[in-house]
């Protein structure tokens, strides 16, 4: 068997002929690694996610999962993958145990191996003690917890995870993370998920592919991204009014100077080194620095790099995005 | 393939699960259970009852003007006879039987295959907003057995209350046609199961489609009653205007009904049956596989 569990060549899906919502994607997932579409809403992570499941049919290119064509043999595919999807799909009238059961019999399982398989399951997902309680009486993170469990059933190869933090507390997040991390160390297995949240996807991917308006704009392991930008972040204030860029500027190491809201948010290779040599600078000249601060990049500096706009703009302009999916979903209709 | 995972999957597998999960929401919520049971009644103690054809021509509803010379008590005696026996023909020539509440209560039948095929398209839309589509979507269970699963579920629960329409409609006096045989209800299921299919795959294949509730609401508002009042459900098609007449006659619910009536309350006309079946089982035929076909296209685009 190959290494790459999934190969998406050229992939592409077209709404209703018009509405490119993947443009020509090329992408590959190793056996046993986490990988993360990072991506603002609407840039076309759900539409890959649902080629790859099966559910949308590619109008242009081809997948494959575990060696299975998504298109020509979808029913394979089904069989060996699980899915978590964005939304609580779980039957509020129905309890935890009989969830997991429904899902068991959409795989065809039988009911003893089944039922053996839920008290595992909740024991992982730690729901033991509401697997006979109605879904209603769950809080969003034990329905997340739920439908990760409903996913699991079919002791899947690969686990397909739709924003699987979306809409939970800082707390709850960082719980489910720790499933996720369970799966990938306890089982082997492979999970390809969707997120908007840079946190998300650089505590949890070994690899990511930031997504934007349909296209794969980079594909790397988050500290590689980082590195490829080639330094740390130095944060500086000063108690003078005098705009200092371009002292900051001329110094050694020095790649990169913006003035934000009264301090300055400097670009430099081995920041460490290159700090110093700004504060010293800056003093001969006769200016106080009052406050500085050295960060290693984040994945939104990454973001910013390759896609010419933040992350949290374009979060920001979520309202847009929002309506733009709503559109796309319509036009799916 | 599905061998590796110990899983036992036939081209059907998964069918009987997502019935039951549309059962499930049914019979386990003791309110809406109770109310689909209580709608038929209402409806048959409004219609059946409240409309008491056979009184208004009854000679007991209005008092004839004295004649001259007055009647005597003999003469006054076979009019009695004359009337009951005006109101026996009338009766039976427009209903065919001479209980109005017999007629009425069987066509709540159809009715009641109407409504509940109906409402089976929405929790198709619900499924849907609720992403639980999708998910079934990802799994190995066929398209066919998505579709199927709804139409199916519709269809049992139609059947249920049919034959608790027919328990109560006995309930509250019922007359059975001359040469009923218990064994006729079989028939009246048979009948349902078949107007069932058809229905639901075609409210299905129209809901399907749509992710606002609004929309198969808009549908069902639109053609329940008219669907229901062009048919011989309550009334004869025979006294309804000829343009209506037109539309009562194609539409299937007037065959089923028929051939409820003919099981159940007149003396049955097998050929009339025999047609009744035809109709309503071609219909059951077309409308299932273009309903089907529709659906399972739109899923698997």
């Amino acid at each position: 068997m190959s290494e790459d569990v999934i190969k998406a060549e050229g992939l592409t899906k077209i709404f209703n002929s018009h509405l490119t919502a993947v443009d020509h994607i090329d992408f590959s997932v190793k056996h046993g690694e986490i990988f993360g579409f990072l991506g603002p809403n609407g840039a076309g992570k759900t539409t890959t996610i649902n080629m790859l499941i099966t559910i949308l049919k590619p109008t242009d290119g081809k997948a494959s999962v575990l060696g299975f064509d998504i298109a020509q043999q979808d029913r394979n595919v089904r069989n060996v993958i699980g899915v978590v999807p964005q939304e609580y799909t779980a039957d509020e009238d129905l309890t935890g145990v009989e969830n997991i059961l429904l899902c068991a019999d959409l795989y065809g399982i039988p009911r003893d191996i089944a039922k053996e398989r839920v008290i595992d399951l909740l024991k992982l997902v730690e729901l033991t003690d509401f697997g006979d309680k109605k879904v209603q009486t769950f809080s969003g993170g034990m329905r997340r917890r739920l439908e990760l469990a409903c996913g699991l059933v079919n002791r899947p190869k690969v686990l397909f995870l739709d924003e699987p933090t979306l809409g939970l507390d800082v707390q709850t997040r960082t719980a489910t993370w720790n499933y996720i991390r369970k799966l990938k160390k306890e089982f082997g297995m492979t999970l390809f998920m969707t997120t908007h949240y840079l946190e998300e996807a650089d505590a949890l991917c070994d690899r990511v592919a930031i997504i934007d308006h349909g296209k794969i704009v980079v594909v790397g392991a988050p500290e590689e991204l980082k590195h490829s930008l080639g330094g740390d972040v130095i944060t500086l204030g000063i108690k003078e009014e005098a705009d200092v860029s371009e002292l900051i500027q001329s110094i050694e190491h020095v790649k990169d100077v913006k003035k934000e809201d009264g301090s300055y948010r400097i670009k430099a290779e081995s920041g460490e080194v290159t700090a110093p040599l700004i504060i010293e600078a800056l003093r001969r000249k006769g200016y106080t620095v009052t406050k500085l601060s050295l960060t290693e990049p984040t994945l939104n500096e990454v973001y910013l790099e390759y896609t010419g706009k933040s992350m949290r703009d374009a979060e920001e302009s979520r309202e847009a995005f929002a309506s733009q999916r709503m559109t796309m979903r319509r036009a799916h209709q | 393939m599905t061998e590796a995972n110990g899983n036992s999957q036939s081209k059907m597998h998964g069918l009987w699960a997502l019935t039951n999960r549309e059962l499930k929401k049914w019979y386990k919520a003791p309110v809406i259970f109770i109310l689909s049971i209580v709608q038929p009644v209402i409806w048959m103690g409004l219609l059946g009852k409240a409309m008491n054809i056979g009184a208004i021509v009854s000679g007991s509803t209005f008092t004839l003007p004295q004649l001259t010379p007055p009647l005597t008590p003999p003469q006054l005696q076979q009019l009695g006879t004359y009337f009951a026996r005006l109101q026996t023909t009338i009766l039976q020539g427009a209903f065919n039987t001479t209980d109005y509440f017999s007629f009425m209560a069987v066509g709540m039948i159809a009715f009641t295959a109407l409504f509940t095929t109906m409402f089976s398209g929405m929790s198709v839309v619900w499924d849907r907003r609720l992403g639980f589509m999708n998910k079934v979507l990802s799994t190995p269970v066929s398209r066919a057995v998505i579709i199927f699963s709804k139409v199916l579920s519709a269809t049992l629960r139609s059947m249920f209350q049919a034959g608790l329409i027919i328990l109560i409609a006995i309930a509250f006096g019922l007359q059975f046609g001359i040469g009923f045989n218990p064994i006729y209800v079989l028939g009246v299921f048979a009948i349902m199961f078949l107007i069932c299919v058809g229905l639901s795959s075609v409210f299905i294949a129209i809901t399907i489609r749509s992710t606002r509730i609004e929309t198969p609401m808009a549908v069902v508002n639109l053609i329940n009653l008219p669907l229901m009042f062009a048919s011989n459900a309550f009334f004869p098609i025979k006294f309804m205007p000829d343009w209506l007449q037109t539309i009562a006659k194609v539409n299937p619910l007037t065959y089923t009904t028929d051939a409820v009536r003919q099981l159940l309350i007149f003396s049955t006309d097998w050929t009339q049956l025999v047609l009744d079946f035809t109709y309503v089982g071609i219909f059951a035929a077309i409308a299932a596989t273009i309903g089907m076909v529709l659906s399972w296209r739109f899923l698997s685009k």
